[in-house]
């Protein structure tokens, strides 16, 4: 049985890895199909023939697409990740203190998230069809079904323009004091803790609501089990599997919501350089935060498979 | 991830809509969808102001008589440029969601009865697309090609094109080992026949719903898209524009802010609203 | 004298998903005596697990118990708060359910499942219990007692499964136990050990008990009273002699009836030398992917080879997994066998569908066990009728409509059904317009795939004689597989056994009282006759039960 895990994991290991090159693929192309001439673009529409000529050897840009990716990969893999067309800095150096901010910003919403979200989820699923389960369930309609942006405004709304408690729409980098902390960081956590609540409750109850329904559940009511015990000892241990797999794909929706929360509380993460990137066409720089999120979504989903076969008691 | 919520115990006073018996709450939610979906169309002649007209002194003006839904921050009508929105945004929405559902339907519908290399390399195709966050796939094609209506309409179909080839596939695979398709397969029916006659009419029901669902998802991107700035581009606006353009009287509260989201938020809850309260198949069965 | 349980009008309503309620158990009394076994026999739907269930004051969801009282030991089960019904759950009343596979959570080790309800309860020590449990399972004559425990329900066998909810209902000495349906899921040979075993048990520690169960048969080896459900609704109740050979309702008698079908022999001119119209030759079938020599890394058919003559019915038996229907499957052209040929009809045969001509696909027709999965729920009977007329034969509209009254009327259907859709159909209707549509291709020969199985007995009975009549008028022949012996060989001329992929032998309905091959004895006689001594008396060589069955 432990070499039929083995295979499975490492077979969904590899299609990760098959994925992860197709995706890689995909984004080259997607930014490799802008219109216009890079170099003329560098270079201003003032630029001699010569010059942009120059350029474009330089930059390898006549060779085929395809060495151009290979090229490009190589790079990645080595940690040359290109120049920003925009300012000439390397992108490796622009990321990095960039992704260690979004790294917190996530981690610590991550940290809130999961716990308030698997209690709330499993709790509604114990009392299904209760007052307590049905307003949960019409606030996470609500939740879901509006753009993150106006979850970050009604949160303004609320703590900076009815409460006063709060600065509105602006992020200090002068963090000394853990108040100060506390006032830069609570308006994005609690906007992002939010969004992917939302869907970590509605997977998580679901996967358990699932289990509740199996004739061993059944079974175990008829032995004279507690409700407790029901859940504890019975369903749990089988929802294991999905509520995981519902952990690690409501956190590949943060990456969604930071491109979002970030942008408009001016927090200074990968998700707004990339954004500010867009707006200003600066390639590599595209390329590079487009990979680190696909990156960061396809390691989220493999872990949640590989935990889903891990869990499964039929193949101990 | 798109799993209705259904609750078998909940039940005020059902009332019967085309022949289906749906609750209050669902028939709100059709109501709902049933008046932006009539703004939409008729938008033009019921705007009581030009879009473009700076009609009032203020800029973020309140609610008056005068102008219902208060001034945007150059002082134009709220009210006009919100019914307007809504051909954007739904219009926008509309034609993806048919896009994406058309051909994620087929894809699937073949991937499942064909099976083999097909199914695989499709779903390999497909899974790997579906592996790259929406809003990241519409930033980098919007670096890439810009974001015209026609290149917006596009990109949010084939984001949703896996999603919708995931669930089509998954329904018509159970559908392909019944006996009935063994039946049609041995009789020696053509691919198209197993399709049209076999499969679709069995899952067409979840797969109607599942495209709403994903109507709501393509309304999010589009509205955060726009918010961005990435989305649709003046001088056109649809609901996520126009939050964009007024965020500026967020520190006032200005309506001109908050009635954009709401006229999202309301479109969006009521197609969830109307989802959710579906009538389950309806079907008599015994406990035996 | 007051009895153990007295239910005394219970009544059980249930709400449909459409929001109708609708009555399942309509004021039904019923007493169990101390140590007595009363079995509920009854159809799909006749409410006979709801009314066992309610015994510990339990009703499955979308059911309510509305009025009435089940008197247990005493106690009201149905007036009683959750609470206090938790406490005689699993302690003083116990459930072996229908299907233990499902019933066992696959997350927990046996032993610790077995024992949880003297866990829950606390009635004695759980070292004890643990003792107390292999005790039990030795006493089940399940293999290994000692160990079996420490395995995962995945680990062992559907038969050692069943044996094993017996003794996880045992283990805390419950006063009345409920077997649902216990050995419905099993195979005949499996059966006989399962119900052995729950027979010495229950004599052994004096249970009392509700025995569910749609087998007459069965019941009659383990009960001492019988009651009779349908639709809710007691019919008929006496001790089991009584109703096995002085049953009064014509419901009872219709149920006997069907048990025991009459076989009148039927032999034509047509003797075994009659042209050949379907013969396999050395056909062998698998699953999954190929290995280096060429075959599959599964084979469920091993080198198989028979002969149906012009008009005449060959019946295939064995039990689940011997690979009855994958070769049906081969035949059909649904699957295409990896060696050996067939030819019909003096052709050879394309091995899969796609390489067989049309007449060819139209002449050879195969009907499924399962109506509901058989007929496409988006059709009416007139599309699914019509489809195979258009498709082989190019009627008309005109012509096409009358041809599909000709069908139903042939099937002994309602014209008036032509615009339902199978959904609003019952299961007997549903099967035959699944006949029907074969029919309609105008085929020579019709395989069928268990195709009573799925119906309740009354029901099936009807099924087979409109076989018989249908084969007299069109000169159809039939290859016909299943595993119940008694419908085999109401309808077959001749009868392939089948074990473990291979076709072991080949007898004629006459020859089942003797037959030669060790397993076909074995398999034979393992089949329950309505005689309440048939087990008691059943003699088999515990040589040949090891050897043949996968237990």
């Amino acid at each position: 049985m432990k070499h039929r895990i083995v295979s499975l994991v490492l077979s969904r290991l590899a299609l990760a890895l098959v994925t992860a090159i197709i995706v890689s693929f995909a984004v080259f192309f997607a930014t490799a199909m802008l219109p216009g001439d890079t170099a003329t673009i560098l270079l201003g529409q003032a630029a001699t023939p010569e010059a942009v000529e120059g350029l474009r050897k330089a930059m390898h840009l006549d060779d085929p697409a395809i060495f151009r990716f290979l090229r490009w990969l190589a790079g990645v893999v080595h940690g040359d990740l290109g120049v920003s067309y925009a300012n000439n800095m390397p992108v490796a150096k622009l990321i990095g203190g960039r992704l260690i901010n979004t790294l917190k910003l996530a981690g610590l919403t991550a940290v809130i998230a999961v716990p308030l979200a698997l209690t709330l989820g499993i709790t509604a699923a114990m009392l299904r069809n209760t007052l307590y389960d049905r307003c949960l369930t019409i606030a996470i309609i609500g939740v879901v079904s509006v753009p993150e942006f106006m979850i970050a405004t009604l949160a303004v709304l609320l703590f900076a323009v009815y409460l006063n408690w709060l600065p509105a729409v602006s992020f200090t980098s002068e963090i000394r004091t853990v108040h100060d902390f506390a006032r830069a960081y609570a308006m994005p956590v609690v906007t992002l803790t939010i969004v992917i609540s939302a869907q970590m409750i509605r997977m998580s109850r679901a996967a358990v609501v699932e289990t509740l329904n199996t004739p061993y559940v059944e079974m175990a009511l008829l032995k004279g089990a507690s409700r407790g015990r029901i859940v504890l000892r019975h369903a749990l241990p089988n929802a294991l599997g999905p509520i995981v797999n519902a952990v690690a794909l409501s956190l590949s929706y943060l990456l969604g919501g930071v491109i979002i929360v970030e942008t408009i509380f001016n927090y200074p993460g990968v998700a707004k350089l990339m954004v500010d990137a867009v707006s200003t066409r600066d390639l590599p720089l595209i390329q590079s935060c487009a990979i680190i999120f696909c990156f960061g979504f396809l390691l989220l989903t493999t872990t949640a498979d590989v935990i889903a076969i891990l869990s499964n008691p039929r193949l101990r | 991830m798109t799993s209705v919520t259904t609750s078998a115990g909940r039940k005020p006073g059902p009332t019967s809509l085309f022949g289906y018996r749906i609750n209050a709450v669902g028939v709100v939610g059709a109501l709902i969808v049933t008046f932006w979906i009539v703004v939409a169309f008729a938008a033009p002649m019921i705007i009581p102001h030009p879009v473009g007209d700076i009609v009032d002194t203020d800029y973020f003006g309140p609610m008056s008589r005068e102008l219902w839904l208060g001034s945007d921050y150059l002082g134009r009508d709220m009210t006009s440029r919100i019914l307007m929105g809504a051909r954007y945004t739904l219009g926008i929405s509309v034609a993806s969601v048919i896009i994406a559902g058309a051909s994620g339907v087929t894809l699937g519908m073949i991937a499942a009865i064909t099976g083999g290399v097909v199914d695989m390399v499709l779903s390999r195709l497909l899974d790997a697309l579906s592996s790259i966050p929406s809003k990241l796939f519409s930033l980098v094609v919007v670096a890439a090609v810009g974001s015209s209506i026609p290149v917006l309409i596009v990109t949010m179909a084939v984001i949703y094109i896996p999603g919708a080839y995931r669930f089509a596939r998954a329904l018509a695979v159970n559908i392909n080992t019944m006996d009935f398709v063994v039946v049609a397969r041995i009789r020696g029916e053509s691919l198209w026949y197993l399709i049209r006659a076999e499969i679709l009419p069995n899952i067409i029901g979840p797969v109607l719903v599942d495209l709403g669902l994903r109507f709501v998802f393509i309304v999010l991107l589009l509205s955060g898209m726009s918010f961005l700035g990435l989305g649709v581009r003046p001088p056109y606006a649809d609901w996520g524009a126009l939050v964009r353009e007024n965020i500026g009287g967020l520190p006032y509260a200005a309506p001109a802010v908050i009635f954009p989201s709401l006229a999202i938020a309301s479109l969006t809850i009521a197609i969830n609203l109307l989802i959710d309260n579906l009538p389950t198949k309806i079907r008599d069965r015994e406990a035996s | 004298m007051t009895s153990l349980v007295q239910i005394r009008d219970l009544r059980v309503e249930a709400t449909t998903d459409s929001g109708r309620t609708i009555e399942i158990i309509g004021g039904v009394d019923l007493d169990i005596a101390e140590g007595e076994i009363v079995a509920l026999i009854g159809e799909s739907g006749s409410g006979k697990t709801t009314m066992a269930m309610s015994l510990m004051g339990y009703a499955r969801a979308g059911c309510r118990i509305v009025g009435g009282s089940v008197v247990v030991d005493g106690v009201d089960m149905v007036a009683l708060p959750e609470k206090d019904k938790a406490a005689v759950r699993g302690a003083k009343i116990a459930y072996v359910p229908q299907s233990a596979a499902a019933a066992f959570n696959p997350a927990i080790r046996i032993m610790d499942q077995v024992i949880e309800v003297v866990r829950i309860h606390g009635v004695m020590p759980l070292e004890e219990a643990r003792t107390k449990a292999v005790a039990l399972f030795r006493a089940l004559s399940l293999p290994n007692p000692d160990r079996i425990g420490d395995r995962y329900p995945h680990q062992v066998s559907g038969g050692q499964l069943q044996r094993l909810a017996a003794a996880m209902a045992l283990i805390a000495s419950p006063k009345v136990l409920i077997f649902d349906e216990p050995t419905t899921a099993l195979d005949v040979t499996t059966q006989v050990e399962v119900l052995r075993a729950f027979k010495s048990v229950i004599s052994a520690h004096c249970i009392a008990g509700i025995y569910v169960s749609h087998d007459l048969a069965v019941v009659a080896q383990i009960a001492d009273r019988i009651v009779v459900l349908r639709n809710g609704e007691v019919q008929e109740s006496g001790t089991t002699a009584d109703i096995l050979e002085r049953a009064q309702h014509p419901y009872t008698r219709q149920l006997l009836a069907a048990v025991a079908p009459d076989h009148e022999p039927r032999r034509d001119a047509s003797g075994p030398t009659a042209e050949a119209l379907l013969e396999v030759h050395e056909v062998s079938v698998g699953y999954g992917p190929l290995r280096s020599d060429g075959q599959p890394a599964i084979v469920a058919v091993d080198n198989v080879s028979l002969r149906v003559a012009r008009g005449r019915n060959l019946g295939i038996i064995g039990e689940s997994g011997c690979g009855k229907s994958t070769l049906a499957r081969a035949i059909a052209g649904i699957l295409p066998p990896f060696s050996g040929g067939v030819v019909f009809d003096g052709h050879e045969l394309g091995r899969s569908a796609r390489h067989r001509s049309p007449d060819q696909l139209r002449q050879v027709q195969i009907v499924f066990q399962h109506a509901d999965t058989a007929l496409n729920p988006a059709h009416t009977v007139e599309d699914i009728l019509g489809r195979p007329l258009t498709f082989y034969h190019g009627m008309p509209r005109k012509q096409r409509s009358g041809r599909i009254d000709q069908l139903l009327d042939m099937v002994k259907l309602p014209r008036a059904l032509r615009q339902r859709r199978p959904a609003e159909l019952s299961g007997g209707q549903k099967q035959r317009v699944n006949f029907a549509r074969a029919l309609a291709a105008d085929p020579k020969l019709i395989i069928c795939d268990e195709i009573t199985s799925a119906l309740d007995t009354v029901v099936a009975a009807a099924v087979i004689d409109l076989l018989k009549e249908l084969q007299r008028e069109l000169d159809l022949a039939y290859v016909f597989i299943s595993h119940d012996l008694s419908v085999v060989e109401a309808i077959c001329d001749d009868i392939v056994v089948m074990y473990r992929g291979r076709k072991i032998e080949q007898i004629t309905p006459e020859d089942m009282a003797k037959p030669e091959h060790p397993y076909t004895q074995l398999l034979l006689s393992s089949v329950p006759k309505l005689d309440p001594t048939w087990l008691d008396h059943l003699r088999q060589d515990p040589e040949q039960v090891r050897a043949y069955c996968q237990r």
